[in-house]
């Protein structure tokens, strides 16, 4: 089947800073929801873009800043819990986000609990430039050639950044495969979880899945 | 020696090289200015000494340029800058006025010349007076903490900040109401530089035996200007707390800057404060001691860096990058660059840092495994490849105001 090649895309990103900041759950909830889409995207997934030596306990920012500034330990394992992979947009991601903390404000006495002076939340987004990174590849062998030797940044772009932030039903990975007549391997990465690994894991999941594809 | 990109590349990798490359090349030739009141001295010096060659090596034309001023005006941005940090200080029309007719006299004098210009701290903030007549894109650049600012003094600064097209500020923290995009961009450290790069233990030796510190014994150090924001004095305090059971020595080391007027009187409290201890070593030191600095740090058991403000505090990764544990005050950019715990430890007191101090005396692994988790730390955050690309971005991002994502292919 013919089709485009596909460009792998890589990005860089400039971090922006609101001015909005939160010393208590009413104060996060208020300002979750007038922050940008952009803004939600970036505390809830710019940490599986970082590197880490020492894993962090929670990938959202949220549920981190309910832990350690408010000690809100109950909340923070629920905003952590929420199933990014179930999520299709930002839109939905926002209301679950605010769903859980209103859930959680009803039933807590706690609720004005203010964090200690310089622990504030304070809301960010990201400003991302996208640029192309390596050759094209024309066909599924030079695809899966290509993957290994792609960036973390490029792996986050078109697995969580395309799918979410760009609201596209799958990774991009797969919506090409598919397009290429590979529906099988296609599903299967699509089928990958990549907030349970991290980049590189999922780098070298989705390169296993290509040897074993290709080798049939 | 200038570093070449091949030298960091042995550093950071060639992926990260090869991005700094691709952003350069859609930069497309503009260039940066970047203009700050000191040449020597202090952090942001320190900085564009490097930076502007890293830049420049990439293909963006790069320049510094240093504004003038007289002692007085440069006491007055000294009290500024102590007010911005959140310390009291009175500040009067006259001072104002100082501030304003220097202004007008770099006004006169300076040339501007980059297609962005990026004006570092409030000293030279007032130059965005000339945007009237040259155009260009312009920058205001915040190395200072101002989170809880003296509200006289940030409105002042704030009427000049809210006529750039943006603001860099180092923390999430420092962010300000303002009416222009605010970027984050934290400081960064040379790795190759004079202070920061390996040297042979035979140096370090020479240096301890030339200050008179003894190697066999624990060396506590906090490397920074003699400025009561980095409490100097409740580093002895902390020192003293802990030599009633272990034993230790003190290096309080630092230079002074021509835009520092406060630095000999602090100088002074410090000298009375360590009295007769000969195990408190203080060391003023010249913009020139970069190689002796580097040494005192990698000499060193334990680093303090226990500020009451700091708008970054790029001692911190400076001794992280050489694998040492690091104790900070839990203020500022210290907060971003010491994960607690993990690469050393933030404090609230003197009698905080003398217990994480005895703490690390006693466990050499816990030393170790700290030291380790700093470089690595600084590897992936805080080194001056990072800090390049991030100004590139700052300079497309004008480009597109408005657009969370900027295709560039």
């Amino acid at each position: 089947m013919s089709v485009e090649p596909f460009v792998f895309r890589t990005e860089a990103r400039l971090v922006v800073l609101t001015g909005r900041r939160a010393r208590n759950l009413p104060e996060l909830l208020d300002q979750l929801t007038q922050v940008s889409g952009s803004c939600i995207f970036y505390h809830t997934h710019y940490l599986y873009l970082v590197q880490h030596f020492v894993k962090p306990r929670f990938y959202n920012d949220f549920a981190n800043w309910a832990s350690h500034s408010l000690q809100e330990e109950r909340l923070a394992e629920q905003l952590a819990a929420i199933d990014l992979l179930a999520i299709t947009s930002i839109r939905e991601l926002r209301e679950s986000i605010i769903a859980t903390l209103r859930k959680h404000l009803e039933r807590s006495p706690n609720m004005n609990r203010e964090c200690r002076t310089g622990d504030e939340f304070h809301f960010c987004e990201a400003k991302s430039f996208i640029m192309t990174a390596g050759p094209a590849a024309r066909d599924p062998a030079e695809f899966f050639e290509q993957i290994p030797k792609v960036s973390n940044a490029c792996i986050h772009f078109h697995c969580f950044e395309a799918r979410l932030r760009l609201e596209k039903t799958t990774n991009d990975f797969s919506q090409w495969l598919t397009a290429a007549g590979e529906s099988s391997i296609a599903k299967k990465i699509d089928k990958l979880n990549p907030y349970a690994m991290t980049l590189d894991e999922l780098k070298m999941s989705i390169a296993k899945l290509g040897r074993g594809h290709l080798r049939k | 020696m200038n570093a070449s990109l091949l030298d960091y590349q042995e550093i950071v990798g060639k992926g990260v090289i090869d991005e700094l490359r691709t952003i350069a090349d859609r930069v497309n030739g503009r260039s940066l200015q970047n203009i700050n009141s000191t040449a020597v001295g202090g952090g942001v010096a320190e900085i564009l000494t490097r930076l502007v060659l890293m830049l420049q090596e990439l293909g963006v034309s790069s320049t510094w340029d240093v504004i003038k001023g007289d002692q007085a005006f440069f006491n007055v941005t000294k009290a500024l800058h102590n007010a911005l940090h959140g310390k009291p200080e009175i500040i009067t029309d006259e001072m104002l006025e100082i501030y304003r007719a220097t202004t007008e006299m770099n006004l006169k004098i300076m040339q501007i010349t980059g297609d962005v210009v990026l004006i570092h701290d409030p000293q030279p903030a007032g130059l965005i007076a000339f945007r009237k007549e040259v155009g260009k894109r312009w920058l205001w650049r915040c190395h200072i903490d101002v989170s809880q600012p003296q509200m006289q003094v940030w409105n002042f600064i704030r009427t000049y900040v809210q006529q750039y097209d943006a603001a860099i500020f180092s923390m999430p923290d420092f962010a300000q109401q303002l009416p222009i995009p605010q970027f984050r961009i934290a400081a960064s450290i040379d790795p190759l530089s004079d202070k920061n790069k390996p040297l042979e233990k035979h140096c370090i030796e020479q240096v301890l035996e030339k200050y008179g510190i003894d190697s066999r014994r624990p060396i506590l150090t906090q490397i920074s200007r003699f400025d009561r924001l980095k409490d100097p004095l409740g580093v002895i305090e902390a020192y003293r707390l802990v030599r009633r059971r272990q034993d230790c020595q003190l290096v309080l080391a630092g230079g002074s800057a021509p835009d520092d007027p406060e630095g000999e009187a602090v100088l002074s409290e410090v000298h009375a404060a360590a009295a007769e201890d000969n195990d408190i070593h203080v060391l003023l030191l010249p913009p020139s001691s970069d190689l002796e600095i580097n040494a005192l740090v990698r000499g060193s058991t334990i680093v303090m860096q226990k500020s009451i403000r700091e708008g970054f505090g790029l001692t911190v990764s400076e001794a992280s990058w050489k694998k040492k544990p690091v104790i900070g005050g839990a203020v500022g950019g210290i907060k971003l660059q010491i994960i607690d715990g993990v690469t050393g430890f933030l404090v609230f007191s003197p009698e905080g840092a003398a217990n994480r101090i005895s703490q690390l005396l006693r466990d050499r692994r816990l030393r170790e495994r700290m030291g380790e988790n700093g470089y690595q730390h600084v590897r992936q955050n805080f080194l001056m490849t990072r800090h390049a690309k991030d100004y590139m971005l700052a300079m497309l991002a004008l480009d597109h105001p408005g657009e969370s994502v900027v295709n560039l292919w």
